[in-house]
Protein backbone atom coordinates (compact mmCIF):
# COMPACT_ATOMS: atom_id res chain seq x y z
CA UNK A 1 0.00 0.00 0.00
CA UNK A 2 1.42 3.34 -1.01
CA UNK A 3 1.67 5.98 1.68
CA UNK A 4 0.21 9.31 0.62
CA UNK A 5 2.60 12.08 -0.15
CA UNK A 6 2.58 14.86 2.47
CA UNK A 7 1.43 17.30 -0.21
CA UNK A 8 -1.62 15.22 -1.28
CA UNK A 9 -4.73 17.29 -0.47
CA UNK A 10 -7.25 15.37 1.64
CA UNK A 11 -10.25 13.98 -0.19
CA UNK A 12 -12.21 13.94 3.04
CA UNK A 13 -11.65 16.04 6.12
CA UNK A 14 -13.45 15.72 9.44
CA UNK A 15 -13.06 18.57 11.94
CA UNK A 16 -14.11 18.62 15.58
CA UNK A 17 -17.05 16.25 15.08
CA UNK A 18 -19.22 15.73 18.15
CA UNK A 19 -22.27 13.51 18.52
CA UNK A 20 -24.36 12.76 21.61
CA UNK A 21 -27.28 10.39 22.12
CA UNK A 22 -29.10 11.97 25.06
CA UNK A 23 -26.57 12.51 27.83
CA UNK A 24 -24.12 10.02 26.28
CA UNK A 25 -21.35 11.57 24.21
CA UNK A 26 -20.44 9.04 21.50
CA UNK A 27 -18.06 11.18 19.47
CA UNK A 28 -16.01 13.90 21.06
CA UNK A 29 -13.99 16.38 19.03
CA UNK A 30 -13.04 13.87 16.32
CA UNK A 31 -10.77 15.30 13.61
CA UNK A 32 -8.84 13.54 10.85
CA UNK A 33 -8.10 13.64 7.14
CA UNK A 34 -8.33 10.99 4.44
CA UNK A 35 -5.87 11.58 1.59
CA UNK A 36 -7.03 10.56 -1.90
CA UNK A 37 -6.15 7.02 -2.96
CA UNK A 38 -5.61 5.66 0.54
CA UNK A 39 -7.38 3.15 2.73
CA UNK A 40 -7.99 4.50 6.21
CA UNK A 41 -9.02 1.93 8.79
CA UNK A 42 -10.99 3.13 11.79
CA UNK A 43 -10.26 0.80 14.70
CA UNK A 44 -11.37 0.64 18.29
CA UNK A 45 -13.32 -1.39 20.78
CA UNK A 46 -17.04 -2.00 20.38
CA UNK A 47 -19.17 0.99 21.26
CA UNK A 48 -16.47 3.59 20.68
CA UNK A 49 -18.47 5.32 17.96
CA UNK A 50 -16.87 3.94 14.79
CA UNK A 51 -20.10 3.26 12.90
CA UNK A 52 -21.65 6.48 14.26
CA UNK A 53 -18.66 8.34 12.85
CA UNK A 54 -19.29 6.92 9.35
CA UNK A 55 -23.00 7.72 9.55
CA UNK A 56 -22.26 11.29 10.62
CA UNK A 57 -19.88 11.73 7.70
CA UNK A 58 -22.44 10.59 5.10
CA UNK A 59 -25.32 12.43 6.77
CA UNK A 60 -27.38 9.45 7.96
CA UNK A 61 -26.91 10.89 11.44
CA UNK A 62 -26.77 14.59 12.20
CA UNK A 63 -23.64 15.56 14.15
CA UNK A 64 -24.20 17.97 17.04
CA UNK A 65 -21.23 20.07 16.00
CA UNK A 66 -18.16 19.93 13.79
CA UNK A 67 -17.67 19.87 10.08
CA UNK A 68 -17.10 17.37 7.29
CA UNK A 69 -15.47 18.53 4.04
CA UNK A 70 -15.26 16.63 0.78
CA UNK A 71 -12.72 17.86 -1.77
CA UNK A 72 -12.40 21.04 0.26
CA UNK A 73 -16.15 21.76 0.21
CA UNK A 74 -17.99 21.72 3.51
CA UNK A 75 -20.98 19.33 3.53
CA UNK A 76 -23.25 21.78 5.29
CA UNK A 77 -26.30 21.73 3.03
CA UNK A 78 -28.25 19.16 1.04
CA UNK A 79 -26.70 19.96 -2.36
CA UNK A 80 -23.16 19.58 -1.01
CA UNK A 81 -24.12 16.33 0.69
CA UNK A 82 -25.61 15.16 -2.63
CA UNK A 83 -22.22 15.79 -4.25
CA UNK A 84 -20.59 13.41 -1.78
CA UNK A 85 -23.33 10.80 -2.20
CA UNK A 86 -23.04 10.89 -5.99
CA UNK A 87 -19.33 10.10 -5.87
CA UNK A 88 -19.21 7.85 -2.81
CA UNK A 89 -20.60 4.44 -1.88
CA UNK A 90 -21.32 2.73 1.40
CA UNK A 91 -21.08 -0.93 2.32
CA UNK A 92 -23.32 -1.55 5.33
CA UNK A 93 -22.40 -3.82 8.19
CA UNK A 94 -25.44 -6.01 7.51
CA UNK A 95 -25.28 -5.35 3.76
CA UNK A 96 -28.70 -3.61 3.47
CA UNK A 97 -29.39 -5.45 0.22
CA UNK A 98 -32.76 -4.97 -1.47
CA UNK A 99 -34.33 -8.28 -0.59
CA UNK A 100 -37.19 -8.02 -3.10
CA UNK A 101 -34.79 -7.41 -5.99
CA UNK A 102 -32.50 -9.87 -7.74
CA UNK A 103 -28.71 -9.68 -7.53
CA UNK A 104 -28.65 -8.01 -10.95
CA UNK A 105 -31.29 -5.43 -9.96
CA UNK A 106 -29.44 -4.68 -6.70
CA UNK A 107 -26.30 -3.79 -8.61
CA UNK A 108 -28.21 -1.94 -11.33
CA UNK A 109 -29.94 0.51 -9.00
CA UNK A 110 -26.97 2.83 -8.30
CA UNK A 111 -26.50 3.26 -12.06
CA UNK A 112 -30.19 4.02 -12.57
CA UNK A 113 -29.99 6.51 -9.73
CA UNK A 114 -27.18 8.43 -11.46
CA UNK A 115 -29.14 8.33 -14.69
CA UNK A 116 -26.14 8.80 -17.00
CA UNK A 117 -25.74 6.32 -19.83
CA UNK A 118 -28.03 3.90 -21.59
CA UNK A 119 -29.64 0.72 -20.33
CA UNK A 120 -27.24 -1.33 -22.48
CA UNK A 121 -24.25 0.40 -20.90
CA UNK A 122 -25.64 -0.17 -17.42
CA UNK A 123 -26.26 -3.85 -18.12
CA UNK A 124 -22.68 -4.21 -19.37
CA UNK A 125 -21.31 -2.46 -16.28
CA UNK A 126 -23.38 -4.66 -13.97
CA UNK A 127 -22.24 -7.82 -15.75
CA UNK A 128 -18.63 -6.64 -15.57
CA UNK A 129 -18.69 -6.00 -11.81
CA UNK A 130 -20.62 -9.23 -11.13
CA UNK A 131 -17.94 -11.05 -13.10
CA UNK A 132 -15.13 -9.42 -11.11
CA UNK A 133 -16.76 -10.51 -7.87
CA UNK A 134 -17.67 -13.98 -9.17
CA UNK A 135 -21.40 -13.42 -8.89
CA UNK A 136 -22.45 -13.70 -12.54
CA UNK A 137 -23.97 -17.15 -11.95
CA UNK A 138 -26.17 -15.70 -9.20
CA UNK A 139 -27.43 -12.72 -11.20
CA UNK A 140 -31.06 -13.83 -11.23
CA UNK A 141 -31.14 -15.06 -7.63
CA UNK A 142 -32.43 -13.09 -4.64
CA UNK A 143 -30.12 -12.01 -1.81
CA UNK A 144 -31.80 -14.40 0.63
CA UNK A 145 -30.72 -17.29 -1.61
CA UNK A 146 -27.03 -16.40 -1.28
CA UNK A 147 -24.49 -17.44 1.35
CA UNK A 148 -23.12 -14.84 3.80
CA UNK A 149 -19.92 -14.44 1.79
CA UNK A 150 -21.81 -13.99 -1.48
CA UNK A 151 -24.10 -11.41 0.13
CA UNK A 152 -21.03 -9.48 1.24
CA UNK A 153 -19.59 -9.65 -2.28
CA UNK A 154 -22.93 -8.44 -3.62
CA UNK A 155 -22.85 -5.48 -1.23
CA UNK A 156 -19.35 -4.64 -2.45
CA UNK A 157 -20.43 -5.07 -6.09
CA UNK A 158 -23.32 -2.66 -5.54
CA UNK A 159 -20.94 -0.17 -3.96
CA UNK A 160 -18.36 -0.36 -6.75
CA UNK A 161 -20.54 -0.53 -9.87
CA UNK A 162 -20.83 3.24 -10.15
CA UNK A 163 -17.04 3.62 -9.95
CA UNK A 164 -17.02 5.72 -6.77
CA UNK A 165 -14.10 7.88 -5.71
CA UNK A 166 -14.71 7.13 -2.05
CA UNK A 167 -16.06 3.95 -0.45
CA UNK A 168 -17.12 3.56 3.17
CA UNK A 169 -16.97 0.03 4.55
CA UNK A 170 -18.80 -0.42 7.85
CA UNK A 171 -17.45 -3.60 9.41
CA UNK A 172 -17.39 -5.51 6.12
CA UNK A 173 -16.29 -8.73 7.82
CA UNK A 174 -18.80 -8.76 10.67
CA UNK A 175 -20.26 -12.21 11.16
CA UNK A 176 -17.87 -13.93 8.74
CA UNK A 177 -15.52 -16.77 9.60
CA UNK A 178 -11.73 -16.16 9.50
CA UNK A 179 -11.23 -17.47 5.96
CA UNK A 180 -14.08 -15.39 4.58
CA UNK A 181 -12.76 -12.38 6.51
CA UNK A 182 -9.39 -12.74 4.84
CA UNK A 183 -11.11 -13.10 1.48
CA UNK A 184 -13.05 -9.88 2.01
CA UNK A 185 -9.90 -7.94 2.96
CA UNK A 186 -8.06 -9.38 -0.03
CA UNK A 187 -10.98 -8.38 -2.24
CA UNK A 188 -11.04 -4.81 -0.89
CA UNK A 189 -7.30 -4.45 -1.31
CA UNK A 190 -7.33 -5.88 -4.84
CA UNK A 191 -10.30 -3.78 -5.95
CA UNK A 192 -8.72 -0.67 -4.46
CA UNK A 193 -5.52 -1.29 -6.42
CA UNK A 194 -7.55 -1.81 -9.62
CA UNK A 195 -10.04 1.02 -9.19
CA UNK A 196 -7.93 3.46 -7.13
CA UNK A 197 -10.80 4.49 -4.91
CA UNK A 198 -10.25 5.98 -1.48
CA UNK A 199 -11.67 3.90 1.34
CA UNK A 200 -12.68 4.43 4.93
CA UNK A 201 -12.91 1.06 6.61
CA UNK A 202 -14.43 0.46 10.03
CA UNK A 203 -13.32 -2.88 11.42
CA UNK A 204 -12.35 -4.86 14.49
CA UNK A 205 -9.83 -6.96 12.60
CA UNK A 206 -6.60 -5.20 13.53
CA UNK A 207 -4.12 -7.51 11.81
CA UNK A 208 -5.98 -7.57 8.51
CA UNK A 209 -6.58 -3.83 8.65
CA UNK A 210 -2.86 -3.23 9.14
CA UNK A 211 -2.14 -5.23 6.00
CA UNK A 212 -4.60 -3.48 3.68
CA UNK A 213 -4.57 0.05 5.13
CA UNK A 214 -2.18 2.90 4.64
CA UNK A 215 -3.50 4.84 7.60
CA UNK A 216 -5.05 3.91 10.94
CA UNK A 217 -7.42 5.91 13.09
CA UNK A 218 -7.87 4.54 16.60
CA UNK A 219 -10.98 5.65 18.46
CA UNK A 220 -11.18 5.32 22.20
CA UNK A 221 -14.42 6.34 23.95
CA UNK A 222 -15.32 8.63 21.07
CA UNK A 223 -11.94 10.37 20.91
CA UNK A 224 -9.10 9.95 18.44
CA UNK A 225 -6.30 8.21 20.30
CA UNK A 226 -4.12 7.47 17.29
CA UNK A 227 -4.07 8.87 13.76
CA UNK A 228 -1.14 7.91 11.59
CA UNK A 229 0.48 5.42 9.26
CA UNK A 230 -0.18 1.70 9.67
CA UNK A 231 3.51 1.11 10.35
CA UNK A 232 3.45 3.69 13.14
CA UNK A 233 0.40 1.98 14.64
CA UNK A 234 2.16 -1.40 14.65
CA UNK A 235 5.06 0.11 16.53
CA UNK A 236 2.94 2.16 18.91
CA UNK A 237 3.75 1.84 22.60
CA UNK A 238 0.42 3.31 23.67
CA UNK A 239 -0.68 0.88 26.43
CA UNK A 240 -4.33 0.93 25.25
CA UNK A 241 -3.40 0.08 21.66
CA UNK A 242 -0.78 -2.46 22.69
CA UNK A 243 -3.23 -4.11 25.08
CA UNK A 244 -5.87 -4.38 22.38
CA UNK A 245 -3.37 -5.84 19.90
CA UNK A 246 -2.16 -8.39 22.45
CA UNK A 247 -5.68 -9.39 23.42
CA UNK A 248 -6.67 -9.95 19.81
CA UNK A 249 -3.56 -12.03 19.18
CA UNK A 250 -4.15 -14.12 22.30
CA UNK A 251 -7.75 -14.74 21.33
CA UNK A 252 -6.81 -15.67 17.75
CA UNK A 253 -4.24 -18.12 19.03
CA UNK A 254 -6.80 -19.70 21.34
CA UNK A 255 -9.38 -20.01 18.60
CA UNK A 256 -7.05 -21.16 15.84
CA UNK A 257 -8.87 -24.30 14.75
CA UNK A 258 -9.64 -25.58 11.26
CA UNK A 259 -12.74 -23.97 9.78
CA UNK A 260 -14.80 -25.38 6.92
CA UNK A 261 -16.55 -22.97 4.62
CA UNK A 262 -19.46 -23.25 2.25
CA UNK A 263 -19.19 -21.10 -0.81
CA UNK B 1 -49.45 19.32 34.43
CA UNK B 2 -52.39 17.99 32.44
CA UNK B 3 -52.43 21.15 30.31
CA UNK B 4 -48.71 20.78 29.59
CA UNK B 5 -49.23 17.17 28.60
CA UNK B 6 -52.12 18.13 26.35
CA UNK B 7 -49.97 20.85 24.80
CA UNK B 8 -47.11 18.43 24.14
CA UNK B 9 -49.51 15.89 22.66
CA UNK B 10 -51.05 18.54 20.38
CA UNK B 11 -47.65 19.81 19.25
CA UNK B 12 -46.52 16.28 18.56
CA UNK B 13 -49.60 15.55 16.43
CA UNK B 14 -49.30 18.84 14.54
CA UNK B 15 -45.64 18.10 13.89
CA UNK B 16 -46.47 14.55 12.70
CA UNK B 17 -49.15 15.94 10.37
CA UNK B 18 -46.59 18.35 8.94
CA UNK B 19 -44.09 15.53 8.40
CA UNK B 20 -46.78 13.48 6.67
CA UNK B 21 -47.63 16.41 4.36
CA UNK B 22 -43.94 16.88 3.54
CA UNK B 23 -43.61 13.15 2.92
CA UNK B 24 -46.52 13.28 0.42
CA UNK B 25 -45.10 16.36 -1.32
CA UNK B 26 -41.63 14.81 -1.66
CA UNK B 27 -43.10 11.52 -2.85
CA UNK B 28 -45.02 13.24 -5.64
CA UNK B 29 -42.40 15.85 -6.57
CA UNK B 30 -39.54 13.33 -6.77
CA UNK B 31 -41.56 10.42 -8.15
CA UNK B 32 -39.01 9.80 -10.92
CA UNK B 33 -36.03 9.59 -8.54
CA UNK B 34 -34.18 6.30 -8.97
CA UNK B 35 -35.35 5.71 -12.54
CA UNK B 36 -37.61 2.99 -13.98
CA UNK B 37 -40.70 5.03 -13.08
CA UNK B 38 -42.93 3.22 -15.59
CA UNK B 39 -41.98 -0.19 -14.24
CA UNK B 40 -42.60 0.92 -10.67
CA UNK B 41 -45.97 2.40 -11.61
CA UNK B 42 -47.12 -0.79 -13.36
CA UNK B 43 -45.91 -2.89 -10.41
CA UNK B 44 -47.77 -0.61 -8.00
CA UNK B 45 -50.99 -0.86 -10.00
CA UNK B 46 -50.63 -4.63 -9.87
CA UNK B 47 -49.87 -4.73 -6.12
CA UNK B 48 -52.57 -2.30 -5.05
CA UNK B 49 -55.08 -3.03 -7.77
CA UNK B 50 -55.00 -6.44 -9.37
CA UNK B 51 -54.19 -8.31 -6.15
CA UNK B 52 -57.19 -6.68 -4.43
CA UNK B 53 -59.72 -7.69 -7.10
CA UNK B 54 -60.72 -11.00 -5.42
CA UNK B 55 -61.38 -9.44 -2.02
CA UNK B 56 -63.27 -6.54 -3.63
CA UNK B 57 -65.37 -8.96 -5.66
CA UNK B 58 -66.26 -11.11 -2.65
CA UNK B 59 -67.05 -8.23 -0.28
CA UNK B 60 -69.06 -6.30 -2.87
CA UNK B 61 -71.07 -9.37 -3.83
CA UNK B 62 -72.06 -10.05 -0.23
CA UNK B 63 -72.74 -6.36 0.43
CA UNK B 64 -75.12 -6.27 -2.54
CA UNK B 65 -76.77 -9.55 -1.54
CA UNK B 66 -77.42 -8.30 2.01
CA UNK B 67 -78.63 -4.90 0.77
CA UNK B 68 -81.03 -6.58 -1.65
CA UNK B 69 -82.36 -8.86 1.07
CA UNK B 70 -82.73 -6.19 3.75
CA UNK B 71 -84.10 -3.69 1.23
CA UNK B 72 -86.74 -6.13 0.07
CA UNK B 73 -88.07 -6.68 3.61
CA UNK B 74 -87.85 -3.06 4.76
CA UNK B 75 -89.31 -1.50 1.60
CA UNK B 76 -92.14 -4.09 1.51
CA UNK B 77 -93.28 -2.82 4.94
CA UNK B 78 -93.87 0.60 3.44
CA UNK B 79 -95.28 -0.69 0.17
CA UNK B 80 -92.25 0.60 -1.71
CA UNK B 81 -90.81 -2.63 -3.07
CA UNK B 82 -90.27 -0.98 -6.44
CA UNK B 83 -87.65 1.26 -4.88
CA UNK B 84 -85.20 -1.61 -4.25
CA UNK B 85 -83.00 -0.71 -7.23
CA UNK B 86 -82.87 2.91 -6.07
CA UNK B 87 -81.93 1.93 -2.52
CA UNK B 88 -79.22 -0.51 -3.52
CA UNK B 89 -77.63 1.61 -6.24
CA UNK B 90 -77.60 4.89 -4.31
CA UNK B 91 -76.37 3.25 -1.09
CA UNK B 92 -73.56 1.52 -2.91
CA UNK B 93 -72.58 4.37 -5.19
CA UNK B 94 -72.71 7.25 -2.74
CA UNK B 95 -71.57 5.55 0.45
CA UNK B 96 -70.88 1.86 0.81
CA UNK B 97 -68.92 1.36 -2.40
CA UNK B 98 -66.18 3.95 -1.83
CA UNK B 99 -65.92 3.32 1.93
CA UNK B 100 -65.94 -0.49 1.90
CA UNK B 101 -63.66 -0.70 -1.14
CA UNK B 102 -61.17 1.67 0.50
CA UNK B 103 -61.28 -0.26 3.79
CA UNK B 104 -60.68 -3.53 1.94
CA UNK B 105 -57.76 -2.13 -0.07
CA UNK B 106 -56.31 -0.59 3.10
CA UNK B 107 -56.60 -3.98 4.81
CA UNK B 108 -54.81 -5.82 2.03
CA UNK B 109 -52.53 -3.50 0.07
CA UNK B 110 -52.10 -0.83 2.75
CA UNK B 111 -50.85 -3.17 5.44
CA UNK B 112 -48.58 -4.90 2.93
CA UNK B 113 -47.12 -1.52 1.97
CA UNK B 114 -46.61 -0.43 5.60
CA UNK B 115 -44.91 -3.67 6.58
CA UNK B 116 -42.73 -3.72 3.44
CA UNK B 117 -41.45 -0.20 4.04
CA UNK B 118 -41.10 -0.91 7.77
CA UNK B 119 -38.86 -3.88 7.05
CA UNK B 120 -36.88 -1.82 4.54
CA UNK B 121 -36.39 0.78 7.27
CA UNK B 122 -35.32 -1.71 9.92
CA UNK B 123 -32.86 -3.47 7.58
CA UNK B 124 -31.26 -0.17 6.47
CA UNK B 125 -32.48 -0.56 2.89
CA UNK B 126 -33.93 2.94 3.05
CA UNK B 127 -30.57 4.28 4.28
CA UNK B 128 -28.93 2.54 1.33
CA UNK B 129 -31.35 4.30 -1.02
CA UNK B 130 -30.59 7.66 0.63
CA UNK B 131 -26.87 7.10 0.16
CA UNK B 132 -27.38 6.47 -3.56
CA UNK B 133 -28.74 10.02 -3.70
CA UNK B 134 -32.21 8.69 -4.50
CA UNK B 135 -35.21 10.32 -2.83
CA UNK B 136 -36.59 7.42 -0.76
CA UNK B 137 -40.01 9.07 -0.57
CA UNK B 138 -40.22 9.43 -4.35
CA UNK B 139 -38.69 6.04 -5.07
CA UNK B 140 -40.73 4.01 -2.58
CA UNK B 141 -44.01 5.92 -2.28
CA UNK B 142 -44.36 8.18 -5.34
CA UNK B 143 -45.42 5.57 -7.89
CA UNK B 144 -47.72 3.96 -5.33
CA UNK B 145 -49.48 7.25 -4.66
CA UNK B 146 -50.03 7.79 -8.37
CA UNK B 147 -51.15 4.19 -8.81
CA UNK B 148 -53.74 4.68 -6.06
CA UNK B 149 -55.30 7.50 -8.13
CA UNK B 150 -55.98 4.95 -10.84
CA UNK B 151 -56.70 1.90 -8.74
CA UNK B 152 -59.11 3.22 -6.10
CA UNK B 153 -61.67 4.65 -8.55
CA UNK B 154 -61.42 1.50 -10.70
CA UNK B 155 -61.91 -0.90 -7.81
CA UNK B 156 -64.67 1.26 -6.35
CA UNK B 157 -66.51 1.16 -9.69
CA UNK B 158 -66.08 -2.59 -9.75
CA UNK B 159 -67.40 -2.76 -6.18
CA UNK B 160 -70.54 -0.80 -7.11
CA UNK B 161 -71.16 -2.87 -10.26
CA UNK B 162 -70.85 -6.19 -8.48
CA UNK B 163 -72.82 -4.89 -5.49
CA UNK B 164 -75.75 -3.72 -7.61
CA UNK B 165 -75.72 -7.09 -9.37
CA UNK B 166 -75.71 -8.80 -5.96
CA UNK B 167 -78.70 -6.70 -4.93
CA UNK B 168 -80.54 -7.82 -8.07
CA UNK B 169 -79.63 -11.46 -7.37
CA UNK B 170 -81.04 -11.48 -3.83
CA UNK B 171 -83.95 -9.12 -4.52
CA UNK B 172 -85.13 -10.40 -7.89
CA UNK B 173 -83.89 -13.98 -8.20
CA UNK B 174 -84.04 -15.20 -4.61
CA UNK B 175 -86.90 -12.87 -3.65
CA UNK B 176 -90.00 -12.08 -5.73
CA UNK B 177 -88.97 -8.63 -7.01
CA UNK B 178 -89.35 -7.68 -10.66
CA UNK B 179 -86.03 -7.56 -12.54
CA UNK B 180 -87.15 -4.92 -15.03
CA UNK B 181 -88.39 -2.66 -12.23
CA UNK B 182 -85.09 -3.13 -10.39
CA UNK B 183 -82.83 -2.20 -13.31
CA UNK B 184 -85.10 0.60 -14.38
CA UNK B 185 -84.97 2.05 -10.83
CA UNK B 186 -81.15 1.77 -10.87
CA UNK B 187 -81.03 3.59 -14.21
CA UNK B 188 -83.32 6.39 -13.06
CA UNK B 189 -81.76 6.78 -9.60
CA UNK B 190 -78.10 7.08 -10.53
CA UNK B 191 -77.23 10.60 -11.68
CA UNK B 192 -73.83 11.77 -12.87
CA UNK B 193 -73.56 13.75 -9.61
CA UNK B 194 -73.75 10.49 -7.62
CA UNK B 195 -71.09 8.89 -9.77
CA UNK B 196 -68.86 11.97 -9.45
CA UNK B 197 -69.20 11.88 -5.67
CA UNK B 198 -68.36 8.19 -5.68
CA UNK B 199 -65.22 8.72 -7.76
CA UNK B 200 -64.15 11.80 -5.78
CA UNK B 201 -64.40 9.86 -2.56
CA UNK B 202 -62.41 6.99 -4.10
CA UNK B 203 -59.64 9.39 -5.17
CA UNK B 204 -59.43 11.03 -1.74
CA UNK B 205 -59.55 7.71 0.10
CA UNK B 206 -56.86 6.34 -2.20
CA UNK B 207 -54.48 9.19 -1.52
CA UNK B 208 -55.17 9.11 2.22
CA UNK B 209 -54.81 5.34 2.56
CA UNK B 210 -51.69 4.97 0.47
CA UNK B 211 -49.89 7.98 1.92
CA UNK B 212 -50.73 7.08 5.53
CA UNK B 213 -49.69 3.45 5.11
CA UNK B 214 -46.47 4.41 3.29
CA UNK B 215 -45.70 7.09 5.88
CA UNK B 216 -46.20 4.74 8.82
CA UNK B 217 -43.96 2.07 7.30
CA UNK B 218 -41.36 4.63 6.24
CA UNK B 219 -41.22 6.01 9.79
CA UNK B 220 -41.42 2.68 11.61
CA UNK B 221 -38.24 3.64 13.48
CA UNK B 222 -40.13 6.55 15.09
CA UNK B 223 -42.72 4.25 16.65
CA UNK B 224 -40.79 3.95 19.91
CA UNK B 225 -40.13 0.27 19.22
CA UNK B 226 -37.31 -1.47 17.37
CA UNK B 227 -36.93 -4.24 14.80
CA UNK B 228 -39.84 -6.59 14.10
CA UNK B 229 -41.98 -4.97 16.80
CA UNK B 230 -41.57 -1.55 15.17
CA UNK B 231 -42.82 -3.05 11.90
CA UNK B 232 -45.82 -4.54 13.70
CA UNK B 233 -46.65 -1.24 15.40
CA UNK B 234 -46.30 0.65 12.11
CA UNK B 235 -48.61 -1.81 10.33
CA UNK B 236 -51.28 -1.60 13.03
CA UNK B 237 -51.07 2.21 13.05
CA UNK B 238 -51.33 2.24 9.26
CA UNK B 239 -54.61 0.31 9.16
CA UNK B 240 -56.13 2.10 12.17
CA UNK B 241 -55.25 5.59 10.92
CA UNK B 242 -56.34 4.74 7.37
CA UNK B 243 -59.70 3.48 8.58
CA UNK B 244 -60.29 6.57 10.71
CA UNK B 245 -59.16 8.85 7.88
CA UNK B 246 -61.48 7.12 5.39
CA UNK B 247 -64.53 7.49 7.65
CA UNK B 248 -63.70 11.08 8.64
CA UNK B 249 -63.08 12.11 5.04
CA UNK B 250 -66.30 10.35 4.00
CA UNK B 251 -68.28 12.47 6.44
CA UNK B 252 -66.57 15.70 5.38
CA UNK B 253 -67.02 15.07 1.65
CA UNK B 254 -70.64 14.01 2.10
CA UNK B 255 -71.37 17.08 4.23
CA UNK B 256 -69.67 19.35 1.73
CA UNK B 257 -71.47 17.94 -1.31
CA UNK B 258 -74.98 17.47 0.04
Amino acid sequence: MNAPSPTTPPLLEVSHLRKCFGPREVLSDVSFQVPAGTILSVLGRSGTGKSVLLKCIVGLLQADSGEVSYKGESLRNASQMATLRRSASYVFQHNALFDSATVFENVLLPLQARGTGSRQEWDAQVREVLGRLELEEAAERYPSELSGGMQKRLAVARALVSKPELVFFDEPTAGLDPLRRNAVFEMISKLQRESHFTAVLVTHDVQEALVVSSRILWLDAGRVRFDGLASEFSASNDPEIRGFRDNIEALKEALRTPVSIGS
Amino acid sequence: MAVARLGRFTLEKVSATGRWALFCAQALLRVRSGGEFGTRLVRSVFEIGVRCVPVIAIVSAFSGLVLGLQGHYVLARFGASGMLGTLVSLSLCRELGPVLAALMIAGQAGTALASELGIQRSTEQIDAIVLMDISPEGFLAGARLLASLLVFPSLTSLFVLIGVTGGWLSGCILMPQDSNAYWSAVHVALKSRDISECLLKALVFGLLTTSLCAYQGFNAHRSGEAGARAVGVATVRAIVLSSIAILAADYLITAALL
